[in-house]
């Protein structure tokens, strides 16, 4: 298992630009590359997870901290 | 060989269906959703404090996880100011350019599908499904204009409409589609029963801002006071948050109504001359506009203090900020109820 590789600052943006940043860079990446994102929307909580579950990829863990929300994503084999 | 197309997705139940009816055939689909800046999606449930406990969910992803496809969601923001700025076939009732719209995002998806090596392109368009970017004449623009021509299938309504390549060639069996015109929402009710789906998305108006009454004024106001129909998305998102009044044409307050829309305004003091209530609990103001004069910010701290708990005080103190520069306290009388008339609220 590898460590996050990547971290993406989408704070201050709204769904679904968080989503879309993800979506932008996880798809340059390899399978199993971690990828963790700093949000404020607190739509990402369910918008992220949601994109992951369909685009084949794994949502490792999500927190909120001060009404910021982190959440850490691994590319799944589905996802290119 | 299994054929692949690509389903333009806005959330909404029509191209759920028309997806839906298309992976009946056989076919692979997936989703592709566009994101303008101007879509309801989102914003206003995160930005107000009263819409945040309702569930937060983005319609388009909820439609691809009912389907099962995957949905690939393109940020379209810069290119699509050219639409609304200045679209070739006009407005609709209010600043929606829903002609152009369709055009451009077809248009979109054809380049996507020649890149992806997908066969063709769906929507959940229906004839006379709306005044302006749904008419049977309109169809056959959309179709030329965007260059996708005979690739571009409305399953909804494809009876109605002169085959297209993949019913021509056979990749879609063309009776087991539909036959829908008209404004009625009851066959794809029955449609979406028979299908299942349950908890769709019925939008009154369209799939953006730009159909609204309100928005669309604030908007124009916007561009008739900066003398040009420019505008960034910071612009559009603003425009869908607080109260707006514009006392004279030289400047603009945006008031904040509650505490989630003081949260948002406070992230753009950078950018903006501010004024907050300090003697009360009170609202965050941005304004718009530049070198006032001392008469007009002490307009501007009058109106503030106008929605502030100290409403009715002899006087409030306020801090004025610019750009998060200098600030200094301002004192005033908050200005009274009769002495804001309703023509400086844009709305
Ligand atoms: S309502 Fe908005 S997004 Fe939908 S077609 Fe019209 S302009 Fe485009």
């Amino acid at each position: 298992m590898s460590d996050v590789a990547i971290e993406l600052d989408a704070r201050r943006l709204f769904c679904p630009m968080p989503v879309i940043r993800l979506q932008d860079c996880i798809n340059r990446q390899l399978v199993g590359t971690r990828v963790k994102i700093a949000c404020t929307d607190p739509g990402v909580m369910n918008d992220i997870p949601t994109w992951c579950r369909i685009n084949g990829h794994k949502v490792i863990s999500s927190q909120e901290k001060d009404h910021e929300y982190i959440l850490i994503v691994e590319k799944g084999k589905d996802g290119d | 060989m299994t054929r692949k197309a690509v389903a333009l997705i806005s959330g909404g139940l029509d191209s759920l269906l028309a997806a839906r009816l298309i992976q009946q055939q056989g076919i692979h689909v997936e989703g592709i959703n566009f994101y303008t800046g101007f879509c309801v999606e989102g914003h206003t449930h995160a930005i107000r404090k009263k819409d945040r406990d309702k569930v937060k969910r983005n319609n388009a992803l909820w439609v691809a996880e009912q389907l099962g496809i995957k949905l690939h969601i393109i940020d379209i923001v810069e290119e699509y100011k050219d639409i609304v700025i200045n679209p070739k076939h006009g407005y609709g009732a209010n600043l929606n350019p829903c002609l152009d719209c369709k055009i451009f995002m077809v248009q979109k998806a054809y380049e996507w599908i020649q890149e992806n090596y997908f066969d063709f392109i769906i929507t959940g368009e229906v004839i006379g499904q709306r005044p302006m970017s749904q008419r049977k004449q309109t169809m056959p623009i959309v179709s030329s204009e965007s260059g996708a021509e005979d690739l571009l299938l409305r399953p909804l309504c494809a009876q109605n409409l002169p085959p297209t390549k993949p019913e021509v060639e056979d990749w879609v069996n063309r009776h087991l589609l539909k036959d829908f015109s008209g404004r009625s929402r009851k066959p794809q009710m029955a449609l979406a029963k028979k299908f299942g789906f349950e908890n769709y998305a019925q939008p009154a108006g369209g799939c953006c801002f730009l159909t609204d009454l309100s928005y669309s004024v604030k908007l124009q106001d916007l561009w008739s006071n900066r003398g040009n129909k420019q505008y960034e998305i910071d612009d559009i998102m603003l425009l869908k948050v607080g109260r707006h009044i514009r006392p004279e044409p030289a400047f603009k307050l945006i008031i904040a109504r509650e505490e989630g829309e003081n949260r948002f305004l406070t992230g753009y003091k950078g950018q903006f001359q501010t004024i907050k209530t300090v003697s009360h609990a009170g609202p965050l103001a941005l304004i718009e506009g530049d070198s006032l004069s001392a008469a007009q910010l002490e307009l501007a701290c009058a109106i503030t203090a106008r929605f502030s708990k100290g409403r009715e005080a002899d006087s409030v103190e306020l801090l004025y900020a610019d750009h998060e520069k200098d600030s200094r306290t301002v004192r005033v009388k908050p200005l009274p109820a009769q002495e804001l008339p309703q023509e400086w609220y844009i709305a």
